[in-house]
């Protein structure tokens, strides 16, 4: 695989998983506020399933399952040729639709606009929710320390 | 992947599917009985029989061989997407799909193990004509006797002989399919 096409793929795999982790209705609102309607084919309707999540043990252990979780995924075709594919979280058909188109144009002319209108917001805010979670969580800290009990 | 790959898959997936299945059900069922299948738009050389079969029972969990003119770039990634399942030699697989000549000698595919005679390769065999004349039939699922254009006969009935292990076929042609399990006996015609 050269350079560029790597670059392309990580790049995809970024808005792909970022699309995956937004929350349904806060795509919805963005999509709505951008008003694109694109004409498409449907390859694969979205339908939900189940996947295995797997992880690692200090992500370099023997690969163990984690739990099930709810997806949806979604496979569509624009007019002018592009693909979008799309695998949320959840069992929001229309996430999964909206996903699918946002990745198809991701790959047009309308990249820039969608970067700006879109994606960029959604990560301010998982950015944002995860921040404020974690200063929730971190309030909560408590700081154990010994004192000197005295016994000589 | 070319675009080929995305389409031609089941339009109403849960419909199509049911009754793609109760086809092929029949037709193993009842062997010798020619079945009519639809729903999958497969890639050349794929027949939409054979197509739909394969969009109705693999998955990732039903290993695939490909065999001869069938290995084919299109092919694979179509059934990739369709199915995700994986793409193995002869003898992985528990689906093989090909002409006769090409999914030949048999003798490369899992036939199971006496504890467990369902880990054996299905063969779905791509014909050029598929008619009830020909290779008498008789066994379970057969009322009196049935006949099939079978492509040779003393290959299934030394696969009969295996049983309870041994191979089973499907056989394609266009649209239709038929079924020959391993429990059916075959005769000269």
């Amino acid at each position: 695989m050269s350079q560029i096409d790597e670059y392309q793929t990580n790049a995809r795999k970024d808005w792909m998983g970022l699309l995956a982790r937004a929350p349904a209705p806060e795509v919805a609102r963005l999509w709505a506020d951008l008003g694109l309607q694109p004409q498409y084919d449907m390859l694969r309707a979205p339908e939900a399933g189940g996947v295995m999540v797997r992880g690692r043990a200090g992500a370099t252990g023997a690969p163990f399952n984690l739990g099930e979780m709810t997806v949806t995924r979604c496979s569509l075709r624009l007019m002018s040729g592009e693909v979008g594919h799309a695998y949320v979280q959840g069992r929001d058909k229309s996430h999964a639709t909206t996903a699918a188109l946002i990745d198809a144009l991701m790959q047009t002319q309308a990249a820039g606009s969608l970067r700006a209108a879109i994606l960029d917001p959604l990560r301010a805010r998982l950015t944002q929710d995860r921040t404020a979670r974690r200063a929730k969580a971190a309030a909560t800290k408590v700081d154990f320390f010994t004192m000197a009990r005295g016994e000589d | 992947m070319q675009a080929e790959a995305f389409t031609g898959g089941f339009a109403d997936t849960p419909v199509d599917a049911a009754r793609a299945f109760r086809a092929v059900m029949s037709a193993i069922a009842r062997p010798g009985r020619i079945e009519t299948v639809a729903g999958a738009v497969p890639p050349a050389p794929l027949s939409v029989a054979a197509g739909t079969l394969i969009l109705t029972v693999c998955d990732a969990g039903t290993p695939v061989y490909l065999a001869g003119d069938h290995d084919t770039p299109g092919v694979r990634d179509w059934i990739t997407f369709h199915t995700g399942a994986p793409l193995v030699g002869p003898g992985q697989a528990m689906f093989a799909v090909g002409t006769w000549d090409a999914v030949a000698p048999l003798s490369a595919y899992a036939t199971g193990t006496p504890e467990y005679p369902d880990r054996s390769a299905t063969l779905i065999v791509e014909m050029d004509t598929l008619a009830p004349s020909g290779a008498g039939l008789s066994g379970p699922g057969i009322e009196a006797r049935a006949a099939l254009s079978l492509p040779e006969t003393a290959t299934f009935q030394a696969n009969a002989r295996l049983f309870p292990l041994g191979l089973d076929f499907f056989l394609t042609c266009g649209d239709r399919v038929a079924g020959l399990p391993r429990t059916t006996r075959v005769e000269d015609a």
